[in-house]
């Protein structure tokens, strides 16, 4: 269950989102520069919001009124990054790796195995490859356990189709589908492709200048 | 031998400078520059602007300045001499003439470097629960290090071959305070061909095969 609203003030207009959901796909639907990846960011922690406040399943993320304000390392949220942002000096085992060894993630001590997950993804036979020796759906596929693997509760996805070709597009829409039935967790996604939007869509919000509007879109799943 | 026949003082006392000066202009300038980049202040520009002027002053005019900070009657000289520390006509002061005039290629090299290393990798660290020192190490710090690599090379190279400053604040002491750009200058004005001659094909030599070394590791890095 996530539970956000958001007012930030940019240099053009003034973002000011509500935005809800339960374990479901958000869509944030828009141009570009209408300041989707920046909620994306303040939903992260890697920008702070004038005010508002972020839950995820009843934590307080974010709160201007009660001056709460985790840093990314400790929200426990996965941010899948628009060109994917794998360390290009890491072989996949490493970048998936990575985010294991850091401290402050773990919520109990059940660990899932990377390279378990990897091969859930198709890839685990690239573990010793760097990216740049990667397909774009593979990288995209690696950034997805990278993002995973530490089991946050929140997936951030920021235009995660947008570098693919048409036929990995539409797989990858599935199997994201997919991957979301097995996790159980919110999603937001950022798009500017409505069939995209309506495909995955669970709720679909609409920025236009940084004002968002709700579209109940239901979509029947596949 | 001619090779006995070499006074391998100034030699040694370069590279030891060289080397000493290279180790502190990055311990410093590295940090340095990363903090600057990092964070506004008022009067950023003014400091970033001082840290550059040894580059394009004569220096002539940084030895100058370092003998008015360093010198007996210095400001930073008198109270080091109430301490029993005197910098001027020591190899020490070599270093430190080095030091100031090679800090700006450290910094404008580290500064080029942090800049391209794109900061959604940074970002992406931190989301997956990392420090910020851990991400430095990690991340930052290997991405930016073919530049930061860059900015070494060209400060042991400036510091090699660091002549008026040093001469101004550290002289030239034969044996002591003397490096191989002043003992060329000093075997040229005292006739002393054979000894000049030696030292230019030396120092030659040297850069050129360390300037060659890194160039060929630096491609093999980026292959």
């Amino acid at each position: 269950m996530l539970e956000a609203s958001l007012t930030k003030k940019l240099w053009h207009f003034t973002l000011d989102v509500q935005l809800k959901a339960d374990n479901q796909i958000l869509i944030l639907l828009g141009p570009s520069g209408s300041g989707k990846t920046t909620i994306l960011h303040l939903m992260a922690g890697l920008f702070k919001p004038d005010e508002g406040f972020i839950k995820i399943n009843d934590r307080i993320l974010y709160s201007s009124g009660e001056k709460i304000n985790h840093p990314p390392q400790s929200r426990n949220v996965g941010y899948l990054f628009q060109n994917y942002a794998l360390f290009p000096h890491m072989t996949v085992r490493q970048n998936v790796f990575y985010g294991l060894k850091s401290k402050g993630c773990r919520q109990d001590g059940s660990a899932l195995d990377p390279l378990e997950l990897l091969d859930s993804f198709g890839v685990g036979h690239l573990i010793d490859r760097y990216p740049s020796q990667l397909s774009g759906g593979e990288k995209q596929r690696v950034a997805l356990a990278r993002a995973l693997v530490v089991q946050p509760n929140l997936l951030l996805l920021d235009e995660p189709f947008s570098a693919l070709d048409r036929n990995t597009r539409i797989s990858l829409r599935q199997e994201l589908k997919k991957l979301h039935q097995q996790w159980q967790i919110p999603f937001v996604l950022v798009s500017h492709d409505e069939e995209d939007a309506k495909f995955l869509g669970d709720v679909i919000v609409t920025l236009e200048s940084g004002q968002a509007r709700e579209n109940s879109l239901k979509v029947v799943s596949v | 031998m001619y090779i006995q026949m070499i006074d391998w003082h100034p030699i040694l006392l370069s590279l030891r400078v060289a080397v000493i000066a290279t180790i502190i202009v990055t311990c410093l300038g590295v940090p340095l520059t990363r903090l600057l980049a990092r964070t506004e202040f008022y009067g950023k520009d003014f400091l970033e602007a001082a840290i550059t002027l040894p580059l394009v002053l004569p220096p002539s005019v940084v030895g100058y300045g370092l003998l008015v900070l360093i010198g007996k009657n210095g400001l930073f000289g008198k109270a080091l001499a109430d301490m029993g520390v005197t910098l001027v006509f020591t190899w020490w002061a070599a270093v430190l003439a080095s030091t100031v005039v090679a800090f700006p290629l450290m910094y404008q090299s580290a500064k080029a470097a942090f800049k391209s290393v794109d900061v959604n990798f940074e970002k992406a660290a931190r989301t997956l629960g990392a420090s910020e020192v851990r991400i430095f190490f990690t991340v930052t710090l290997p991405l930016a290090w073919p530049g930061i690599l860059a900015g070494l090379v060209l400060t042991f190279a400036r510091a090699l071959g660091e002549f008026g400053a040093t001469l101004m604040v550290a002289g030239n002491i034969p044996g002591q305070t003397q490096t191989i750009p002043t003992a060329i200058y000093f075997a040229v004005e005292s006739g002393d061909n054979v000894k000049a001659r030696t030292l230019v094909a030396i120092i030659t030599v040297f850069s050129f095969f360390v300037i060659f070394w890194v160039n060929r590791w630096a491609k093999k890095q980026h292959n």
